[in-house]
């Protein structure tokens, strides 16, 4: 599904990722955790595109295409997925139009007519339940007036309209309380099948407890210094990351 | 004072001619605006608030003009198919400055409620006219207005009596239609009576590639508790250029709503001069351009609080693209004792290139205590962090600043209290961001 090689990254000319090998198969979860400054979200942001990133070395296939090489709208198409850290409000873009327009640009390119009206109010009831997104919040401007909580759920909201194949959620538990997670980590768990893979950037081992990651990597200064199963992150939150920078002599 | 020669040429040979094809009313003012047009001439580019706006070079081409009153011959019906869907109106139209009294609108309108041709008005109803034809727009004010005065023969007029509403939106259309250059001076007199109400929208369009210039003189008088809106859609031609002097005098309660759209243009000059006379009279001023080439929209708006309790807001709005200009400058005035005044003022301008200009300059004078008022002003690009949230999803870029020049438009179209023409223009709105409006389509053509 996505095969990352030997990745650097800099922004500003200064080097902040150097060297990621990552393999994600499908129907995968992957685990990226590590301190913060560790490059976490420019590996995120690198990966859909955002252009205030510079590659210098490396590749990037992702389902058989070269993935630097399409823009983020066609990242998109081909099922790449980003919830958000820190979502942007759109004022005046209504949640429907906004959701609409991403439908259908996902249609077109795979030589399908637009969705109907009846079909795409149906649509956006069946996925607002995964998430229990209140309908009011569908009716109003993207984000505007959201709540910290709201926004990321309506991150995976979006989620399971474009249905992804590969979804990256970055630190999506941050800024939750227990009941906002539960609903999010459910919403998360319902959309996973044997198909799809996600790759779950998190601090904490609590999302994990719901979302039960298959590999957990520990990124730091812009590399992957230790990648193991599920009990590393467990390891990670009881003894923090002093033991592995020591191990691996970073 | 070259332009101006003309003008006064034109005036002293044709004076009698002009009168001839006009009302008694009209009439008495000429002499009056004709010192005062000598007197003023056109306002100087250096003069404070025109900085950005060459008058008498608008004005300085040789137009014709149709003093004889000669019929232009076309059907506004067959040129102009307006079907703002869910709008049904009362529709008038004028060609030029004739008002079109061929076909007249069918509806009926509650008695005592005067519809129509602003010279057949002041000719049946001199007693109510003199009380406000040229009562708030001063020709000694200055020169555009004075040269209206002087040429102006025939307008419009809504006159609705004490207490009358009139439910059904009151259309209007301008059509400047003629084979050769062409000066129109357009004259509209809304006198609401207490306690009445009605809504008119007026729209522009310029049907030939000729050059037109318009000079619309606009008076409206809000008596107590009258509610009055007014619509006015440019969607003209690059070679068009108008200058539009909007006077409105508000009585107590009165409630005014006034809302502008540019869709498309060459030059406009638009005056909202809003006076609010009575206590607790309300006042909503709108405006939004959407420019591109080298259009140039200067909006000047001046609202005087005279009176107490009063509120007055202002929401304009300018997109440009290309090399086009947006000219924003609003005064706010609080007279003495009117105290308990709350005013505010918003102008929001997106620039999407660099050749782009806008001119703002927000201006408050208060003379009274206890007064809440407040300006803002911001003139800047689309957020790149939300267009690459919307790119992230799946929408191309190009797609997404039409999304989003879009939803910079919507709250000046909430100030729309007509829900057909509400729709309507959200839907021209669109095709203008998307290039499907380049030329004027009519507010309904297809």
């Amino acid at each position: 599904m996505l095969n990352i090689k030997n990745l650097h990254v800099s922004i500003n000319g200064k080097g902040i990722l150097k060297g990621i090998d990552l393999s994600v198969g499908k129907g995968e979860v992957h685990a990226i955790m590590g301190p913060n400054g560790s490059g976490k979200s420019t590996l995120s942001n690198v990966l859909i595109g955002h252009p205030g990133y510079e590659v210098t070395k490396g590749r990037i296939i992702f389902n058989g295409k070269n993935l630097l090489e399409l823009s983020p709208e066609d990242r998109s198409r081909e099922g790449l997925f980003l919830s958000f850290q820190y979502p942007v409000e759109i004022p005046g873009v209504s949640m429907v139009s906004f959701m609409r327009a991403a439908i259908n640009e996902h249609r077109k390119y795979r030589g399908l007519e637009p969705i109907s009206a009846t079909g795409f109010l149906k649509l956006m009831r069946e996925k607002q339940a995964f998430v229990e997104l209140d309908s009011k919040l569908t009716g109003r401007s993207v984000n505007e007036g959201f709540s910290g909580g709201e926004k990321k759920r309506n991150e995976i909201f979006q989620m399971a309209m474009l249905e992804p194949t590969l979804a990256i959620l970055d630190e999506t538990d941050s800024g939750l309380d227990i009941d906002a997670l539960r609903i999010v980590a459910a919403g998360v768990n319902k959309l996973r099948t044997s198909y799809n893979s996600m790759i779950v950037i998190t601090h904490y081992q609590r999302l994990l407890d719901y979302l039960k990651p298959d590999v957990v990597h520990v990124l730091y200064n812009g590399k992957i210094i230790k990648t193991a199963g599920p009990e590393l992150a467990l390891e990670l939150e009881a003894k923090g990351y002093d033991w592995i920078k020591e191990e691996t002599g970073e | 004072m070259e332009t101006e020669q003309q003008y006064i040429d034109l005036f002293s040979s044709y004076e009698s001619l002009i009168a001839e094809h006009s009302s008694d009313l009209m009439n008495k003012h000429r002499p009056e605006a004709f010192a005062c047009f000598k007197r003023l001439g056109f306002p100087a580019m250096k003069s404070e608030d025109y900085a950005c706006t060459d008058v008498a070079k608008a004005f300085s081409p040789n137009f014709g003009l149709n003093i004889n009153r000669i019929d232009i011959p076309v059907n506004p019906y067959d040129v102009f198919r307006c079907n703002v869907p869910h709008l049904s109106s009362a529709l008038y139209f004028t060609i030029n400055d004739s008002f079109y009294d061929k076909q007249q609108a069918e509806e009926t309108l509650p008695s005592g409620v005067f519809i129509g041709s602003l010279r057949e008005f002041t000719n049946k109803y001199p007693h109510i006219a003199e009380r406000y034809y040229g009562q708030s727009a001063s020709s000694c004010e200055n020169g555009i207005i004075a040269l209206n005065t002087m040429l102006a023969q025939d307008g419009f007029t809504v006159y609705v009596p004490e207490g009358v509403a009139v439910d059904i939106p009151i259309q209007l259309i301008h059509i400047n239609r003629n084979d050769v250059d062409t000066m129109s001076n357009r004259r509209t007199l809304v006198i609401m009576e207490p306690r009445s109400q009605a809504k008119l929208l007026v729209c522009t369009h310029s049907v030939d590639p000729v050059r037109f210039i318009s000079n619309e003189v606009i008076e409206i008088f809000a008596g107590e508790g009258a509610h009055f809106d007014y619509y006015d859609l440019e969607e003209s031609s690059e070679d068009t250029t108008r200058f539009t002097t909007l006077y409105a005098v508000q009585e107590a309660f009165s409630n005014l709503s006034l809302n502008g759209v540019t869709l498309n243009n060459g030059l406009s000059r638009n005056n909202y001069n809003v006076i609010l006379n009575g206590e607790c009279a309300e006042s909503n001023l709108s405006g939004l351009s959407i420019l591109d080439g080298r259009q140039q929209v200067d909006t000047f708006v001046r609202v005087t609080h005279a009176a107490p309790r009063c509120n007055s807001n202002e929401l304009f709005k300018n997109v440009l693209n290309g090399r086009s200009t947006a000219i924003f400058q609003g005064k706010v005035l609080v007279k003495e004792g009117a105290y308990k005044t709350a005013a505010a003022q918003v102008n929001r301008n997106l620039c999407s290139t660099p050749e782009a200009r806008v001119y703002g300059k927000p201006q408050l004078e208060i003379y009274a205590d206890d007064v809440k008022c407040s300006h803002g002003m911001t003139t800047g690009q689309l957020d790149e962090n939300v267009l690459f949230y919307l790119q992230s999803r799946g929408i191309p870029r190009s797609e997404a600043r039409t999304l989003l020049s879009i939803a910079f438009t919507a709250d000046v179209l909430d100030n729309i209290r007509i829900d057909g023409l509400k729709d309507r223009l959200h839907t021209l709105i669109q095709k203008r961001f998307r290039g499907e409006l380049v030329h004027c389509a009519g507010c309904g053509a297809n």
